[in-house]
């Protein structure tokens, strides 16, 4: 399985966690697909904690987290 | 110990409050991040503050920014600030900017502190920030908010952390902020600020505090860079 957590206003009308078949996907932009996520809408990306693209592979046990831009202040 | 400070004992070491009053600091920014930034740092006792602002208060401030009222609207958020600040604690050094901080003045305003506090409202102004505080040396401490949500981290020179938190570059086009979310973002920044000035742990460094108020969630991620 490949978990995938959502951040800040990506959770809006999505959720928080979720669990995806691990060899369904090969790359993160294969994920944001799957939740409807525009490139554009991505800040912050992790694999596995580790800063990241979205086009790096991902792959079964993979942690990803995704943030949206968060500028304000 | 003068009885101002005595509800901060325990918390802190009389020899911690009393470092403090040798500090010195600088709030980029004092809109929503920056006017609780100011409070806060005024009543812990923190010796030396410098505010950097150059702009005024407009309506759309109200609902969350500290130092706004209805009858500053169209007042200078620098000598709102100013006056403030000799309301609260006389006692302490406030150096208050009237001016944007750009390329051509942020080193000169800058260097001499021994940290600086974003709270500004752009990933502009915080590359800004981050490229003098690399040049000069200082850490700072990165806040940002939108809606009910906030990031926190503790950024030391030579770290890419600003990069990562910055991502694309690309600007939020939401601005939302509820009267609340500066309050709790500034609060996690200057505590995490009064522990780097007091050589306790910083918790923040290399990591980013996640605060969720509408889920009431907090997360400290670890990031390798």
């Amino acid at each position: 399985m490949i978990e995938v957590r959502l951040f800040a206003t990506l959770r809006e009308g999505r959720g928080k966690i979720f669990f995806l078949e691990g060899d369904k996907y090969s790359c993160g932009t294969d994920i944001l697909k799957e939740f409807q996520i525009p490139e554009e809408e991505v800040s912050i990306f992790l694999i596995n904690g580790f800063h990241s693209k979205t086009q790096d592979p991902v792959k079964d046990g993979d942690v990803l987290a995704v943030f949206p831009p968060v500028g304000g202040g | 110990m003068k009885a101002r400070y005595e509800r901060n004992l325990n918390a802190l070491s009389k020899e911690e409050q009393e470092s403090l009053s040798g500090k010195r600091v600088c709030i980029a920014g004092c809109g929503g991040l920056g006017g609780y930034l100011l409070e806060y740092f005024l009543r812990i006792g923190i010796g030396h503050i410098t505010v950097i602002d150059g702009d005024c208060f407009e309506e759309s401030n109200l609902n969350r920014q500290l130092l706004s009222d209805e009858s500053s609207i169209g007042s200078s958020k620098i000598q709102t600030a100013k006056a403030r600040a000799a309301a609260v604690n006389s006692k302490i050094t406030v150096t208050a900017v009237d001016s944007f901080l750009t390329e051509d003045n942020s080193e000169e305003l800058l260097k001499g502190h021994d940290l600086v506090l974003d709270a500004v409202d752009s990933l502009a102004a915080r590359r800004l920030i981050g490229r003098q505080c690399a040049k000069l040396g200082i850490p700072f401490v990165y806040g940002a908010i939108q809606g009910w949500y906030a990031q926190i981290s503790l950024i030391m020179p030579g770290s890419s952390m600003l990069d990562l938190l910055c991502g694309h570059g690309t600007e939020p086009v939401e601005k939302s902020a509820l009267s609340f979310t500066p309050a709790a973002c500034a609060a996690f920044q200057a505590s995490e600020a009064v522990k780097y000035l007091c050589g306790r742990e910083d918790v923040l460094n290399g990591r980013i505090l996640y605060v969720d108020l509408l889920h009431m969630e907090t997360e400290i991620l670890c990031v390798e860079l």
